[in-house]
């Protein structure tokens, strides 16, 4: 299959390309900017004159919910919502049901992923068996299966001593590990961030220090261990000046936000409003502005959805017994073009934190758009928009606080490896 | 912010009664001078009004509670509505049923309106948002969030001794953390425009950012009590002494339980309210309770009032139809 993209605005940061040129397609590969190849002929053409070509886009976290929570979403539902948004690769949490800590749950994810053929799948391997904050899960095998790195998901590893010999092991098998800094114990059941909100509505409250102290121990084990760290879905502006000091020492350390820390805030969830209850919280508008600024000053190299589909029932209830999280992934690209039109990130900056800084962190050769690479490509027609309504979301979970918001910007076409699987035009 | 848009119905008259938060200055005042009207209901041979006669309210009580629940049963029976007592505790959600099942099932009974008291913030805000339009709910507790009828008791109580309340030092002391009675006690005494409200606790009973809410902190009882006209004691859960919140019932007493000594540093008229059960000797003296300056078994009588007052006004009917409706 040759397919050309003609006269689109080609951005992939990657290569510090941004201009109108065309881009050619053949046997899954990028075969040419700008200059056609010889002998190419295009069996499929697509006009992109008034849209911007992007590299297909890598979430680091993004939860499809298969197996084990089909009534949540599913691998055909989740993926449809992921592609319809541009996104080709998705990093997944262990926490399915079964786990993803034995090399069967990895086959059973790949072979799923293989079926479904919308999007890459990248799962992450559990940290401990059965994310049971106390045996070594075998991340050997887990990564000889496919894993990309280690996660204990959003289980907290209390114990420092099995935390130290987890990123002892890690480190051994040349893993990532991809750790969601809380402090369970400060976190005490906690629903909503500590202040003046949790006072108000009488909510059981999670401080600040329940993320930056969890972030200085795993820093100083980090350094006492040199595994490669990733910090998940970062939430506070002092969390976020923690691992700029640490990069600053020259510690192998990442971190990414997720989406809705970067818009919403404590004050959002008004009275009690359950799609706004997620983990980690929302906090401050001190702390989103400081999320801002860790994206702009670099320590922050990653935004991801953190989509977390749920069934109707799990947000219908008092907020503190609704289970957290919010279904995202379909606003990922419009809500971080949002950030640009509101001056606050660059543009640019925007699409490399979707692409090949995520891809950098995972080790994937993704998310850019140069000759010889998958062709994963998203074109964003950014003239059309969209109200955000449950009715209108393709995703199984129709937990968006987005409700009622405007977005400027929706993805067109998707392409994975050279071929279309998202077509709007093909959308009832 | 909470729920003034869901209290009210589309003509401003409340429809719900889920917190003290919101509501206007002159909507508390009118609930306390519907409440004035209903306090000599008590008072006569006859104690019944058929104000809500065909009505029927359910208790829900999703939290054990006996004072509170059998208060809001006299309101209703002398408003000559059918009660209806739910102990749903964790009965019907540990057979896997929803709130939401609950309450359609309930629905689906004819209730006019829905008492509940939940040990969740926002529950009765949430019951709010999911019944049919007839239905009205009032929160008997939900939390660590509201507790708005018990604030509008102690808001009467006070208004019967005080008079003015723009005059008034009060003083909130305990476990403000855990309390949604000092909640609603805060929202509804800067609505009604006391002078001060004070809170005095030790750090770890204070929530976080509770200055936003409109008071002064106190960690020093002796401080947080000088020229008050007000003492508003709170219940100590026993609990609390499990963690790490406080070291013992006897420090406890010794730094902020209120005796005969400390009562002194408020001023010469000072009243003492408390929303009880009383733990005598770990939050106040058994003399201050019993003595000239408490009010608290004033505040028990005053409940019933105030909660008829509510229900009635819920339901759009109001003290002056009293009359009419002979």
């Amino acid at each position: 299959m040759r397919i050309s993209i003609k006269e689109g605005r080609l951005l992939d940061p990657a290569n510090k390309l941004d201009a109108k040129q065309d881009l050619f397609i053949a046997d899954g590969k990028i075969v040419g900017i700008k200059k056609k190849p010889d002998g190419f002929e295009s069996d499929i053409q697509i006009d992109a004159k008034d849209s911007i070509v992007l590299p297909g886009l890598v979430d680091l976290c993004a939860r499809l919910r298969e197996p084990g929570f089909k009534h949540k979403g599913t691998f055909q539902s989740e993926s449809l919502a992921a592609s319809s948004s541009g996104i080709t690769s998705i990093c997944c949490p262990p926490d399915t049901n079964p786990i993803i800590d034995s090399p069967a749950v990895v086959e059973f994810i790949n072979q799923r992923s293989r079926e479904t053929g919308r999007i890459n799948i990248y799962p992450l391997g559990a940290l401990t068996r059965g994310l049971n904050s106390e045996h070594l899960a075998e991340m050997y095998l887990l990564k000889q299966a496919g894993c990309i790195g280690v996660s204990n998901a959003l289980q907290p590893i209390d114990n420092a001593e099995i935390l130290r010999r987890t990123f002892e092991y890690a480190h051994s098998c040349d893993l990532t590990i991809y750790l969601y800094a809380e402090d369970s114990s400060l976190k005490n059941n906690g629903v909503a961030h500590e202040g003046a909100i949790t006072t108000r509505l009488g909510l059981p409250a999670i401080p600040e220090s329940a993320e930056t102290v969890a972030i200085t121990r795993a820093l100083l084990l980090a350094e006492q261990t040199n595994v490669r760290l990733h910090f998940c879905r970062v939430s506070s502006a002092r969390g976020v000046k923690l691992i700029k000091d640490a990069q600053a020492q020259g510690l192998p350390v990442t971190a990414d936000a997720a989406i809705c820390n970067l818009h919403l805030t404590e004050m959002d969830i008004a009275d009690y409003n359950s799609d706004c209850h997620l983990q980690p919280p929302l906090r401050s508008e001190r702390d989103r502005a400081g999320l801002i600024a860790g994206i702009n000053d670099g320590t922050i190299s990653a935004v991801c959805s953190d989509h977390q589909p749920h069934d109707v029932d799990a947000k219908a209830a008092p907020f503190s017994l609704t289970e957290p999280g919010a279904s995202t992934i379909e606003h990922l690209l419009p809500l971080m073009s949002h950030l640009a039109n509101r001056k606050e990130i660059k543009f640019t900056e925007a699409i490399s934190l979707l692409t090949y800084q995520p891809a950098n962190i995972l080790g994937i050769d993704k998310g850019t758009l140069g000759i010889g690479k998958d062709a994963d490509v998203c074109i964003l027609d950014p003239n059309l928009h969209q109200s955000v309504h449950k009715k209108n979301l393709l995703s199984a979970g129709k937990n968006s606080p987005f409700q009622g918001w405007e977005l400027q910007g929706l993805v067109s076409h998707t392409l994975l490896n050279g071929k279309i699987v998202f077509d709007r035009n093909e959308l009832k | 912010m909470t729920g003034n848009i869901i209290q009210l119905d589309k003509n401003g008259n409340l429809k719900h009664f889920l917190s003290t938060e919101g509501l206007s200055q002159s909507l508390l005042l009118s609930i306390l001078d519907h409440a004035e009207s209903f306090a000599s209901v008590g008072e006569r041979h006859v104690k019944k009004v058929p104000l809500l006669r065909g009505k029927t309210i359910a208790n829900l009580f999703f939290e054990p509670s006996t004072r509170t629940r059998t208060t809001f049963e006299l309101a209703a029976k002398r408003l000559s509505a059918d009660i209806l007592n739910l102990n749903i505790s964790t009965s019907a959600t540990s057979k896997g049923e929803t709130l939401s099942d609950t309450l359609h099932t309930l629905e689906a009974m004819h209730c006019d309106m829905f008492v509940v008291r939940h040990a969740n913030s926002g529950a009765a805000h949430y019951i709010a948002t999911q019944v049919a339009p007839h239905i009205s709910v009032i929160n008997a507790g939900d939390g660590s969030h509201a507790h708005p009828t018990q604030a509008m008791l102690d808001m009467f109580t006070i208004r019967r001794h005080k008079q003015d309340f723009s005059k008034l030092k009060v003083a909130i002391v305990g476990d403000i953390l855990h309390s949604r009675v000092a909640r609603s006690e805060i929202h509804a005494l800067n609505t009604l425009g006391v002078l001060e409200t004070r809170i005095v606790a030790p750090h770890t009973l204070i929530p976080a950012g509770v200055e936003d809410l409109g008071v002064h902190v106190y960690h020093d009882m002796d401080k947080g009590l000088e020229d008050v006209d007000v003492v508003m004691m709170l219940r100590l859960q026993k609990e609390r002494m499990r963690g790490a919140l406080l070291p013992s019932e006897q420090e406890y007493f010794q730094r902020y339980g209120l005796t005969s000594e400390r009562l002194a540093k408020a001023r010469s008229d000072a009243i003492v309210m408390h929303p009880g059960p009383i733990n005598r000797g770990v939050e106040i003296d058994s003399s201050v309770a019993d003595g000239e300056h408490s009010v608290i078994l004033q505040q028990v009588s005053h409940g019933i009032a105030v909660r008829m007052a509510v229900m009635a006004m819920t339901m759009g009917r109001h003290s002056d139809d009293i009359g009419k409706s002979k």
